[in-house]
């Protein structure tokens, strides 16, 4: 029972961390058509200058880490920002140059980050609490899932009120139905596009501080490893659907928990999930079903 | 009469294929214009052309005399060209009012006009658009372009593929609609052209062959109607022929149109 429960909570935790990078995938590819493959880069760089900055302040120190998540989520959206207005926009609609510019841009920005922090990865450590265990029905659970779990809820919940209360989100929603026709009311759709790439990075760097914890190391890579589980996620809940995106992670993340704990295949089967999906569901567990004639 | 809306020698591609070749034509300032054509002659790349929806290889779109060739789309719209696409595109997803609120755009959305024109959409405001039939479906569409102060509207086939009756409602709210605003209308439906427009603009293989002032005129014309639109005026089912007697109207067939 209380390794059913440790792979249960550990598996939401993971889940937890795949959503933070997918939903924002997710929103990207749903509004504009691109798959972002530099959003790996976003969550690397809010992960190490996250942790640069709870170094500084001190890194066992709850100061230190809210400010890591804060400067993590501001780096990433910053980047973000940057990237869609300087890449992605002089692209617009040349869908495959998206694709290649994004994946240069990850390269590079793998290239950049073991410049300077060097290719092995680089063990952190949170307030003392997070590194200490909570006892569940007999499953000693690390604490910083506790974190990492809730915090994942309120940026769900956040994203949401904002989509379903506020006018953007209303662009928002209708331009991934229907771009050209939001374009057609006299809305400047471009505007949408930066604010979903910014808030995509935002989350994604919230992310990468997040993942680093739940996995005890940065490194330059760990936006890459990740990112691929995070579209197999996408692809999973339904490009552009950010609840499939959420329900998706979950779903990912418990079944590799479980899968590697007893055959050691957690990787495969997610993978063999995904091809069930796609032969079953091709738009995803909540995607947008294709329109037939 | 003075022009609202005047197109020159707009020509525009998709993926690279040309699908309006040369088109000329002035939008009057008044009342209902139709745009007409067999199938696939370029009527609605024209309107999507004019709104650059689809690429624009040459020609200039000019709005009251200003050139808004060059403008993006929401620039256009919102300098008053308000649109009704072809298969309404109402945002599936959203809530009736949410379509109506992505709407507006002026200080003073015209709210009250829309709810007068259709009261059944007030009591589904809060239901998803994609669960609506196809002719609330098409209010909500018309709704939307119409919550606007615009200068032209551009229609496109509004009546396709609706009942009966939601045809007579559709054609209703756009004479309502045209005491405010000129409308650029494409329209199969031969019956609810003669029943609201004044003028016609005929397109016939990606070229204006044909314009005159009076509609009826052109679809009484039995060898015009067969030759440019690829049916008899008698196979029509005419439900209203208010338009029939013209007085003064001017009609002008291209040498192109004249000798196909």
């Amino acid at each position: 029972m209380s390794t059913i429960v440790l792979l249960l909570i550990t598996g939401l935790g993971l889940g937890a961390v795949y959503f933070l990078v997918a939903s924002g995938l997710s929103l990207i590819y749903g509004l504009m058509g691109v798959l972002n493959f530099a959003h790996g880069a976003f969550l690397t760089l809010g992960a190490l200058i996250g942790w640069e900055t709870a170094r500084l302040v001190g890194a066992d120190s709850w100061g230190g880490f809210a400010l890591s998540l804060l400067v993590g989520c501001l780096v990433g959206a910053l980047l973000a920002a940057a990237t869609e207005f300087i890449l992605i926009r002089p692209l617009y609609e040349r869908h495959i140059e998206q694709v290649l510019v994004t994946v240069g841009l990850n390269l590079a920005a793998i290239a950049l980050f073991e410049g300077v922090w060097g290719t092995d990865p680089v063990f952190i450590q949170g307030p003392t609490w997070m590194g200490m265990t909570t006892e569940i029905l007999g499953a000693h659970i690390s604490n910083d899932l506790f974190i990492t779990i809730p915090l994942a809820g309120l940026v769900l919940l956040g994203l949401v009120l904002f989509l379903k209360k506020t006018r953007y989100g209303m662009i928002i929603r209708a331009g991934v139905e229907n771009r050209s026709m939001v374009t057609a009311l006299g809305i400047d759709v471009r505007r949408a596009f930066t604010l979903v790439f910014t808030i995509g990075g935002a989350v994604a760097g919230l992310g990468g501080v997040l993942a680093s914890h739940f996995f005890g190391y940065v490194s330059p890579m760990l936006g890459g490893s990740l990112l691929i589980f995070a579209f197999i996620v996408t692809v999973i809940g339904g490009l552009g659907s950010l609840a499939g995106a959420a329900v998706a992670a979950v779903v990912v993340g418990v079944l590799q928990q479980f899968a590697n704990f007893y055959w050691g295949v957690g990787d495969f089967v997610v993978v063999i999930l995904l091809a069930v999906v796609l032969l079953t569901r091709p738009s995803g567990l909540m995607g947008r079903k294709v329109a037939t004639a | 009469m003075s022009s609202i809306l005047s197109v020159q020698n707009l020509q525009a591609s998709i993926n690279g294929q040309q699908v309006v070749e040369d088109v000329t034509f002035d939008v009057p300032a008044q009342g209902i214009t139709a745009l007409l054509g067999r199938n696939g002659v370029g009527k609605t790349s024209s309107i999507k052309a004019i709104l650059g929806l689809i690429h624009r290889d040459a020609g200039t779109v000019s709005l009251e005399g200003q050139d808004i060739t060059s403008l993006a789309t929401h620039r256009i719209v919102q300098r008053g060209v308000g649109y009704v696409p072809e298969d309404r595109e109402v945002f599936a997803g959203l809530s009736v009012a949410e379509n109506l609120r992505l709407s507006e755009r002026d200080e003073n959305p015209r709210r009250e006009l829309v709810e007068s024109l259709f009261p059944d959409l007030v009591k589904r405001a809060q239901q998803p658009a994609g669960t609506l039939s196809g002719g609330q479906q098409q209010m909500v569409s018309l709704a939307r372009a119409l919550m606007n102060q615009n200068r032209v509207l551009l229609v496109d086939e509004p009546t396709k593929g609706l009942a009966p009756k939601i045809v007579g409602e559709v054609a209703e709210a756009l004479a309502e609609a045209a005491r405010t605003v000129p409308i650029l209308l494409v329209e199969q439906n031969l019956a609810v052209v003669r029943q609201l427009a004044a003028g016609a603009i005929v397109l016939s293989d990606g070229h204006v062959v044909h314009t005159t002032d009076s509609a009826a005129e052109f679809l009484a014309d039995e060898e015009l109607v067969t030759r440019y639109l690829g049916v008899g005026t008698a196979t029509e089912t005419s439900t209203e022929t208010s338009a029939q007697t013209s007085t003064q109207t001017s009609t002008q067939t291209t040498a192109e149109g004249a000798h196909p």
